[in-house]
């Protein structure tokens, strides 16, 4: 057998993607109303720039980016602007959103500029359109793409790696666009290889694939840059760092980013909304999310235009099935668990996950069995940090790298006495920050 | 807000989520593993040995570990019925400290000095630090340091196997320089020879032990360490490397004993060092000391030194 790719650490976790990965991929009907939040993104929330009873049209720009690390957001439905208000958030605050009620026609702005011959434009022209169509990280960070693609003159990246490992349980979003969309994602790729001037592409794709991987076999035989790289099935496999790690063996060290080790990570959802942006001019109003879990009658994958709320998505999948315990924007390692179903669907929703039995854990004593260690792909020692957080020492959990935490969850999941290692960490964190 | 989002869900899907939901930091799964999955699994590589042992001294092998094991369990549930604790006897973590407490206990030991055992290393040996996690020692290795200081002679009183004639152990022989036939390695490798109860059989500590490492509970870095330093240490001092790695009691000392999960270092490298202490330890003892084993208390020696191997063994974050 092939050696697969891989990095140290990480958990097995069951999977539970069969839920979701034969269904085919559909398009959502249009929400009768949408609340599109004006922060969907890591940075500066937009500025709204329309005013309530405005009539505004699909991809229209309601709200204006605040420099540099911030983005543009538009409208995803046409129709006419209900409020402007704060909002409950899938990150669980609330935030000033646009809530606009749909008109039914869908009524598209009409000066999108499709760019077919996308290898004369220049970096910066490319950049600018990926500014404008308001392109985050798909993946889940939700980072604005066109800063990550601007990188500092000092800066040389050889390789772009479209992430396509998807090692969340549960989601199925990323392989399902990888099948429908493969020659979309690839150009995507291109586009970004030409825009920071890299030779190498490559698309890490987890072993479990095979669908993906025999059809990306096919086409990577006509693209000469572009490389496949199949990886070991592990959480947490799709982590910037690790990926780079498993692929090329290079480190970036702690508070660096891949750029300094001359990489550039996307995911391929991201690829899409960068191709869909330059080559046809649409802004990012919609993406993929998995619909899944026990609590859910027809799980599945779902084009949905952002701002749709997560109880107009339930009832496009047949509603829920029994009474919901927990439901989760995202997947069941690093998704935030939500009090309501009336959250709005944003660019970093990967995933809804609507358990209908959530086991709670009461946590114990640790038995030092080091387990959380053995896993942290990290290598820091979440007991020890956890244990010094419990003691509210602070100056001894900085000592333990608390930052460098990623809160993939892996510590958590293995630990045997079930203790919330990741809670403790983040609460170590924010009271470590607070102090500086 | 929070009535607005109702009033425009109004309607089924608003009274199915009226009712709680559960709302927690991730991850929202957890792996099935629980204490009693990980006692389970060395309770059942125990076993091997405990059959052993029945094989070579009889039945009466069977009723020690017995005894040993309720009285453990019973220590446990009245000591946490007394403070008022919560009974966790149902980890079976007191059971796997009966077992092995017995298996470090000469074959011919009364069994009223079994039962005071057991109620010192629950008591002594880990309730009083405030139970499973936060013992210092091994608590099995506290009860027979006490028996020994206690009752010396019935700890030194050894047993051939299958007729229980009185003898000396292999260690015993080479240390006093007695003039008996010692044992060939295939009687060791199988467990014919004299010792406590559970240490014999190198054949029967290895099949439990090969489970431990399969079910990922234990890992090589202990056992390695420990059994490769007293090899190494053997060779340059001129002794025989495979007699001193069987005769004693370091086959269960480096799978069962040095590797229990709260009393050893946290990191792989911690345990490295762990390892080679207690190595360096069992010779030292053996060799210069004043009794023929040493495992016991070179165990408990580098115990001591756990959360100090933990601080200098922290683990480089990745990258740098």
């Amino acid at each position: 057998m092939k050696r697969l790719f891989s990095f140290k650490g990480g958990v097995h976790p069951p999977y539970f993607k069969e839920l979701t990965s034969g269904q085919p991929l559909r398009r959502a009907s249009l929400p009768k109303k949408v609340v599109i939040p004006l922060s969907q993104h890591t940075g500066r929330p937009a500025k709204p720039i329309v005013e309530v009873g405005d009539e505004v049209k699909t991809g229209q720009l309601i709200g204006e980016s605040d420099g540099f690390i911030s983005l543009p957001i538009h409208s995803s439905l046409s129709g006419k602007v209900l409020d402007i208000k704060p909002w409950p958030h899938p990150l669980g605050h609330t935030v000033l959103s646009v809530i606009v009620e749909s008109d039914g026609r869908d009524e598209w702005i009409s000066d999108l500029t499709a760019h077919e011959d996308y290898f004369r434009l220049s970096p910066e022209e490319i950049r600018e359109i990926v500014n404008s169509a308001g392109i985050a990280g798909l993946g889940g960070a939700a980072f604005p793409t066109h800063v990550k693609l601007t990188p500092p003159e000092s800066c040389e990246i050889d390789t772009v790696i479209l992430n396509g490992c998807e090692c969340e349980p549960y989601l199925t979003c990323d392989h399902k666009l990888m099948l429908e969309y493969s020659q979309e994602i690839l150009e995507g790729l291109r586009i970004i290889m030409q825009t920071v001037d890299a030779d190498r592409g490559i698309i890490g794709v987890e072993a479990n694939k095979t669908d993906v991987i025999s059809l990306l076999e096919k086409e990577l035989r006509r693209e000469p840059g572009i490389k496949l790289a199949v990886l070991k099935v592990k959480y947490p496999q799709g982590a910037e760092k690790h990926l780079i790690d498993a692929v090329l063996k290079r480190k970036v060290p702690p508070g660096k980013l891949p750029l300094d080790v001359g990489v550039m990570v996307d995911n391929v959802g991201t690829a899409l909304a960068i191709r869909q942006a330059v080559k046809r001019g649409i802004p990012l109003i919609e993406r993929v999310v998995t619909v899944t879990g026990s609590g859910i009658k027809q799980p599945q994958n779902l084009w949905v235009r952002l701002g749709t709320l997560f109880a107009d998505v339930v009832s496009q999948c047949g509603g829920l099935l029994g009474n919901p315990e927990k439901i989760i924007a995202g997947g069941p390692m690093m998704g935030i668990a939500q009090y309501t179903l009336d959250i709005p669907l944003i660019k970093g929703t990967s995933g809804i996950l609507i358990l209908s039995e959530a086991e709670t854990f009461p946590e114990g004593d640790c038995i030092r069995c080091g387990k959380c260690i053995d896993v942290c792909p990290v290598n820091l020692m979440p007991t020890v940090i956890a244990q010094h957080v419990q003691h509210t020492d602070w100056a001894s959990v900085r000592r333990y790298s608390p930052f460098d935490c990623m809160e993939c969850g892996a510590c958590a999941y293995v630990c045997p006495v079930k203790i919330p290692l990741v809670q403790y960490i983040k609460w170590g964190k924010e009271e470590v920050k607070e102090r500086e | 807000m929070n009535r607005d989002g109702a009033l425009l869900y109004r309607g089924k899907m608003e009274e199915v989520i009226s009712q709680r939901l559960i709302v927690s930091v991730s991850p929202h799964i957890r792996a099935r593993e629980d204490v009693r999955t990980i006692m389970s699994d060395v309770i059942f590589a125990l076993s091997p040995a405990l059959g052993a042992s029945i094989i070579f001294f009889g039945w009466r092998a069977l009723l020690i570990v017995s005894v040993s094991i309720f009285f453990s369990v019973a220590s446990e549930f009245f000591w946490q019925k007394l403070w008022r604790k919560k009974i966790t006897v149902g980890d079976l973590s007191p059971v796997v400290t009966g077992m092995l407490l017995a298996f470090v206990l000469p074959p011919s030991s009364p069994l009223w000095m079994v039962a005071i055992g057991a109620f010192v290393a629950i008591t002594l040996g880990k309730q009083i630090f405030g139970g499973l996690g936060y013992n210092p020692f091994n608590p099995a290795l506290v009860a027979r340091a006490v028996l020994l200081a206690s009752w010396p002679v019935y700890m030194t009183t050894w047993t051939k196997p299958f007729d229980g004639v009185t003898t000396a152990s292999p260690l015993g022989i080479v240390k006093m320089e007695l003039d008996q036939r010692l044992p060939s390695y295939l009687e060791m490798f199988l467990g014919n020879r004299a010792g406590c109860l559970g240490e014999i059989s190198v054949l029967a500590l290895l099949l439990g032990a090969i489970y431990l490492l399969y079910r990922k509970q234990i890992t090589w870095h202990i056992p390695v360490s420990y059994i490769g330093t007293v090899g190494l240490v053997c060779l340059l001092f001129n002794r025989d490397p495979l007699f001193n790695i069987m005769a004693g009691g370091l086959i269960l000392g480096a799978f069962f004993m040095a590797t229990d999960l709260v009393t050893s270092p946290l990191t792989r490298r911690g345990k490295l060092v762990f390892g080679v202490g207690c190595g360096l330890l069992t010779v030292l003892i053996r060799f210069t000391g004043g009794f023929p084993e040493g495992v016991c208390y070179s165990i408990l020696i580098m115990n001591m030194l756990t959360p100090i191997i933990d601080k200098i063994t922290e683990p480089k974050v990745f990258g740098s």
